[in-house]
């Protein structure tokens, strides 16, 4: 049973890894290609984290789940400010 | 099943880290490149997760866990170098 559980949960993570990586080559635009690897790979790396989970038995991989779910918000941010060149005068 | 499940996985993360590497060659800007090079961060720690699975083990996660927080770092750096042309003032 748990068998099944997890390779339904390897493919559906990879397949949302693919999702995003075709979005981050095939959209016209650099705002638009933020949202493939900064959505589906989330949901992506979320789905193999889950599987290892539950193939391990234990809880520690969840640790790098949550460090992407924090983190992936903050680079696509750090993207786009970086993207939005020269930066304006009234910031710091 | 399993087997058949986890080499599936491992050829579309391969197919993923393939299409990253084009926009990684292609990319017009710089903010491409960089998000490029993220998202084959993201894939690399996909890459160790299903090795874990593949290999019947669980010790490769803090070899995720490292690739996660250095991948992070570095992508902050190098976003804040192109904006700013410094990391530390």
């Amino acid at each position: 049973m748990s068998e099944i559980i997890i390779s339904l949960l390897l493919l559906l993570g990879s397949a949302f890894l693919l999702i995003g990586a075709i979005g981050l080559a095939r959209l016209p635009d650099l705002f638009m290609r933020l949202h493939g690897p900064t959505k589906a790979t989330t949901l992506g790396i979320g789905a193999l984290v889950v599987a290892s989970v539950v193939h391990g038995r234990t809880l520690a991989p969840l640790v790098v789940m949550l460090f992407l779910f924090i983190t992936a918000p903050v680079v696509a941010h750090m993207v786009a400010l970086c993207a939005q060149r020269p930066p304006r005068e009234d910031e710091e | 099943m399993l087997t058949i499940a986890t080499w599936a996985a491992i050829m579309m993360v391969g197919g993923a880290i393939a299409l990253t590497l084009w926009r990684l060659w292609q990319g017009p800007g710089i903010a491409d490149r960089i998000l490029a090079l993220d998202t084959l961060t993201i894939n690399a720690i996909a890459l160790v997760l299903l090795a874990d699975v593949a290999l019947d083990t669980s010790v490769y996660f803090e070899a995720a866990l490292l690739m996660a927080m250095m991948g992070f770092v570095g992508t902050v750096a190098l976003a804040v170098f192109v904006r700013r042309g410094t990391i530390i003032e």
